[in-house]
């Protein structure tokens, strides 16, 4: 579903991404780990085309980000970091607007619509302007036009971050109730998201996975537990990341 | 959906006309457009009316109504196409709407052409202008049609100007400074007194006239006067291709900053 191939990106002469590789199938939900500014964002941004990167790749359902970006972001369905909209516009509109951007027939998009707003449970605010919602709708809403096409894959970034934990759990139920049919990423620094949804992790810090192998970064997380006799994920996270930030 | 020029799935057409309907759109999800629509026909009238002499003149013809819009589009334009790329940078949805199924360059047509037909809404509003010209008189509607698309030509100019502005920036106000400021030196290098200036200064006649031959303003002036020349549509069409260029490369340079 999801290949990336040793991806690297510079900023001047600061390397944010210092080579990454690891795919993820259908079935699969990982968890991409990292203590903030370790390159996760950008990692994201690469894989969905918002930025090019400086070399590497990502095949997203055999579509290369590079050569053919909008047919690989047609299989894409993607979250924002903070969950961006237009918020001048009621929740049914902008969702409205993301069917028809998805090149969906004009007959079909008020059942996908539908559909969506009964999945994401927005069917309370559906006519509302998105700036009136709460934090945790907003996030729904962005949510519902990650998944308004049924992407083969999904990609979240930071999902429950500032989130209440009411709302943190509706965001995870939705992500289990869809990881069947789908490939999905979500990066995070919240290590209980890799316990509560997350089958595979790869966990990076200052640019450089640190897990698994320079080929494939991914490993279970099982196999994550194993990296510390206590079995612990903070333990394990600060093992791996902080000895880069002495 | 049926699409002239489908490919592998993907079809420009649709991708631009969504694109347009919801820039289009969000400009009367504000008070903003009502308030520019205002502003831009109270402009319109006490210009042509009250400085021009309209009536003074004792002619039914447009000539002093089209005569102020170059420096109305220089205020209004870049107030309607500030927040083109602005906005969308200082909210984040650049990334939402980029990582859609669409291209850049699709996605800044649509913004363009929706700023563009909102402007050409104000300038459409204007007929009553037209209305009493000829209940005055019998104007000649040729002259008045070209006045009017050498307006609508000068407005998509400065539009792809200001919509080219607001992509350096994330601030809505340094974009209309900057759209203000591009503007307005295209209008001015045209303008008699400042041509007139420049060459009494003894400036070769032959750069005085090619510098005020990419003047906005000057291929106006025979359009409002009622003559199309084809290259002068031809410089607006290139105006506007080279803008939304530079707001491309710009934007595509820029957006994750």
């Amino acid at each position: 579903m999801l290949k990336v191939e040793n991806l690297k990106k510079s900023f001047g002469t600061f390397e944010a991404v210092k080579g990454i590789s690891f795919s993820v199938a259908k079935g699969e939900v990982l968890g991409f780990l990292g203590p903030n500014g370790a390159g996760k964002s950008t990692t994201m941004r690469m894989i969905t085309g918002f930025i090019p990167p400086t070399s590497g790749t990502a095949l997203i359902c055999g579509h290369d980000i590079i050569t053919d970006p909008v047919g690989a972001k047609s299989c894409l369905g993607y979250l924002p970091e903070a969950a961006p909209s237009y918020r001048a516009m009621t929740v049914e509109d902008f969702l409205t607007f993301a069917a028809k951007i998805r090149g969906f027939c004009k007959a079909d998009i008020p059942a996908k619509v539908d559909e969506v707003i009964a999945k994401a449970g927005l069917a309370k605010v559906r006519r509302q302007t998105i700036d009136t919602l709460s934090k945790g709708y907003r996030q729904r809403t962005c949510f519902a036009q990650a998944i308004i096409h049924k992407p083969s894959v999904l990609i979240m970034d930071e999902p429950t971050d500032g989130l209440d934990p009411n709302q943190k759990f509706v965001v995870r139920q939705m992500i289990k109730e869809m990881s069947a049919d789908m490939a999905i990423i979500i990066s995070t620094h919240i290590l209980e998201e890799v316990d509560a949804v997350c089958t595979h992790a790869v966990v990076i810090a200052d640019g450089e996975a640190k897990t698994g192998t320079r080929e494939n970064a991914k490993i279970t997380v099982a196999d994550l537990r194993k990296l510390d006799p206590s079995g612990k994920l903070d333990t394990i996270f600060r093992k791996l990341t902080m000895k880069e930030e002495k | 959906m049926s699409c002239c020029c489908k490919k592998n799935g993907h079809c420009p057409c649709t991708a631009v006309r969504t694109v347009f309907g919801r820039e289009f759109k969000s400009y009367f999800d504000s008070p903003v457009a009502y308030v520019f629509l205002v502003a831009f026909l109270v402009l319109a009238g006490f210009l042509t009316f009250g400085v021009a002499f309209f009536y003074e003149r004792r002619q039914a013809d447009l000539t002093p109504f089209f005569f102020w819009h170059p420096w109305m589009y220089l205020l209004l334009v870049p107030a309607a196409t500030m927040g083109s790329w602005a906005e969308e940078r200082r909210n984040g949805t650049i990334e939402l709407l980029l990582t859609m199924p669409i291209t850049l360059g699709e996605a800044l047509v649509g913004k363009f052409l929706a700023a563009w037909s909102f402007i050409g809404i104000g300038l459409a509003l204007t007929f009553p202008v037209v209305c009493t010209a000829a209940w005055l008189g019998s104007p000649d509607f040729g002259a008045i049609f070209c006045g009017y698309l050498g307006s609508f030509l000068l407005a998509g100019a400065a539009t792809a100007i200001g919509i080219f502005a607001s992509s350096l920036s994330r601030s809505q106000v340094i974009g209309f400074v900057i759209s203000l400021a591009i503007t307005f030196l295209l209008l001015i290098i045209g303008f008699d007194p400042v041509v007139n200036a420049v060459a009494n200064w003894g400036v070769p006649s032959g750069i005085v006239n090619t510098i005020a031959s990419c003047s906005l303003l000057q291929h106006f002036d025979a359009m409002r006067r009622g003559m199309i020349d084809f290259a002068d549509i031809g410089y607006y069409v290139g105006v506007m291709v080279f803008m939304l260029a530079a707001a491309q490369v710009v934007t595509d340079s820029r957006k994750a900053s």
